[in-house]
């Protein structure tokens, strides 16, 4: 299908780090059933590094191969390095993505930076709120 | 099973039939003079679109002046419910009632007169999907110049009870337009019994050519252009008529009607064995009147998933279908049918259509059973929406 890209469909049709971390340090969910996409990523962390990390995602193929990707980015980084993920690299590591489609790689940096958050609030850790806006301006339809 | 598509998309468009195609192609290269000339090359086309449409119109029960061509479905909509906006305004009349789940043909054609001060009653249609003769009869008022309900549904394949709502048009004096072009060459159409004066049909929903439709509207009634130009179709519809997609078109029609009974047992079969088998899989519901629909539509609403993906994992599968999610639909809402019918937005997302032409078989059905379970077994182990709802975090919408 033309819609999409080798790399979306490959991450779609073979999803990288699907599942549940039972013991996560962090976990992030985004979006709305309403809107017809969730995503929701589990972070395990240790001395600052991501030693792991799962996704879970209802949404359409697109979203599916944003969280994928996006899991891949970061596993293994360290933490401060997870934090500069953008949408913008998310979609260009998957050689793009439609235009009407780039909210799913905004839920994806969204997904990730909301576990981060989770990690530092559940273990005490001092952090930075600015880099946390509840909403980015996605342009999804969160007024629904 | 071999490596052989298994087309369900029925609804969207048909592969075209051999006697289509062998229909149409003397008019490529062997007769294909423009009919408005007056030399015999161009005089054979003529009889030959002559020939169209009277055997178009014996198909639906009209006489050939009757029937005018247009490019397809979406224009005959168009153009119908135009043209009895014009004459409604005329008489200070500018009141239409259609229903919450007509084709966006009808539905944006509607938006727009609304635009220019017309007053548009949308009909709501209840979860089963069908609009009853009772609630056109109450919203029919002194200005109302047309009402316009489709034969069929596109999306959940509902069939309306057409020939009691022209009825009460009938009585009331106001002009009945159908959309029937999920209808033609699969349901019965006769616009005298069933009361029609307006009726759109588009060839490729019955194994004719793309970009080729007609509109039916009953001696009389005076049509607006939509296309100016010249005086082709009775001056109602400018531009060089497509000799060939009407042939094909013409024999397509026949073709369909003459084994309707025949394809719709065989269709109702393959149907109703998907409906019992896909009912099975937990937490699924089925969209639309289980006995007022389509001998070829199923369609079902799968919570926890998205459409899109099921989708693109089916294709995967070799099966072509379609879906009533926001995703497929290039807009943020799910389809408005579903929403129509009751569906909630989070259900409405994770809908699926299979539409079935006679060509498909037993075999081609039980695979596609199997993919689907498959597919939604899934996608639902990697969605977070299906987590909480088998944990109970979440409340199920559908049983």
């Amino acid at each position: 299908m033309a819609l999409y890209s080798e790399k979306v469909m490959d991450h779609f049709r073979n999803p990288r780090n699907v599942g549940v971390i039972e013991d996560a340090d962090g976990v992030g969910e985004v979006g709305n059933a309403k809107c017809g996409d969730i995503m929701k990523i589990y972070l395990k962390i240790e001395d600052d590094i991501i030693k792991d990390v799962k996704f879970e995602t209802f949404g359409c193929g697109s979203a599916i191969a944003s969280s994928s990707m996006a899991t891949e980015l970061i596993k293994g980084k360290p933490v401060s390095e997870a934090l500069t993920l953008t949408n913008k690299a998310v979609a260009e590591a998957l050689d793009g993505l439609p235009a009407h489609k780039l909210h799913c790689s905004v839920l994806a940096e969204e997904a990730i930076k909301k576990a981060l958050q989770d990690y530092y609030e559940r273990h005490g850790i001092e952090y930075d709120h600015s880099l946390f806006p509840d909403c980015e301006g996605c342009g999804h339809c969160c007024e629904i | 099973m071999n490596g052989k598509t298994i087309y369900l998309d029925n609804a969207a468009t048909t592969k075209m039939s051999k006697t289509a195609i062998d229909a149409m192609t003397p008019y490529f290269d062997k007769v294909y003079g423009n009919p408005s000339s007056l030399h015999s090359a161009g005089q054979e086309a003529a009889e030959a679109l002559a020939d169209s449409r009277e055997r178009i119109a014996r198909c639906i029960g009209a006489e050939p002046r009757e029937i005018t061509f247009t490019s397809g479905g979406s224009e005959a909509d168009n153009q119908a419910i135009v043209s009895a906006a014009r004459i409604g305004e005329k008489k200070g009349k500018k009141h239409i009632i259609s229903t919450a789940i007509e084709h966006h043909a009808v539905l944006h054609t509607l938006n727009k007169l609304e635009k220019e001060g017309f007053e548009i009653t949308l009909l709501p249609v209840g979860e089963r999907g069908i609009v009853t003769p009772e609630q056109v009869k109450n919203a029919i008022r002194e200005d109302t110049c047309l009402v316009t309900v489709m034969f069929a549904n596109n999306e959940i394949g509902t069939i309306q009870p057409i020939a009691a709502i022209g009825a009460v048009c009938r009585e009331a004096g106001v002009p009945f337009h159908t959309d029937a072009v999920q209808a033609a060459g699969h349901l019965r159409i006769n616009v005298a019994e069933q009361n029609i004066d307006l009726l759109s049909i588009s060839a490729h929903k019955f194994h004719g050519p793309k970009g080729i439709g007609v509109l039916y509207a009953r001696k009389g009634f005076r049509l607006t252009n939509i296309i100016e130009g010249g005086a082709q179709e009775r001056g109602k519809r400018a531009g060089t008529e497509n000799v060939p997609a009407i042939a094909g078109m013409a024999a397509a029609l026949e073709e369909a009607c003459s084994r309707m009974d025949e394809n719709a047992k065989k269709l109702s079969a393959m149907r109703d064995r998907l409906i019992a088998e896909l009912s099975k899989i937990p937490h699924s519901v089925l969209n639309g009147d289980a006995e007022n629909r389509l001998p070829g539509n199923v369609n079902f609403c799968f919570e926890g998933i998205e459409g899109e993906s099921l989708l693109l994992l089916l294709d995967d599968k070799r099966v072509c279908a379609s879906s009533g999610s926001a995703c497929t639909s290039g807009s943020l809402d799910p389809s408005h049918v579903l929403l129509a019918i009751g569906r909630p937005h989070e259900i409405a997302h994770g809908s699926l259509r299979l539409s079935l032409s006679e060509e498909n078989t037993d075999e081609e059905i039980e695979y596609t059973i199997g993919a689907v379970r498959d597919v939604v077994g899934y996608l639902r182990n990697m969605s977070p929406v299906w987590r909480d709802l088998v944990a109970g975090k979440k409340e199920f919408i559908t049983k």
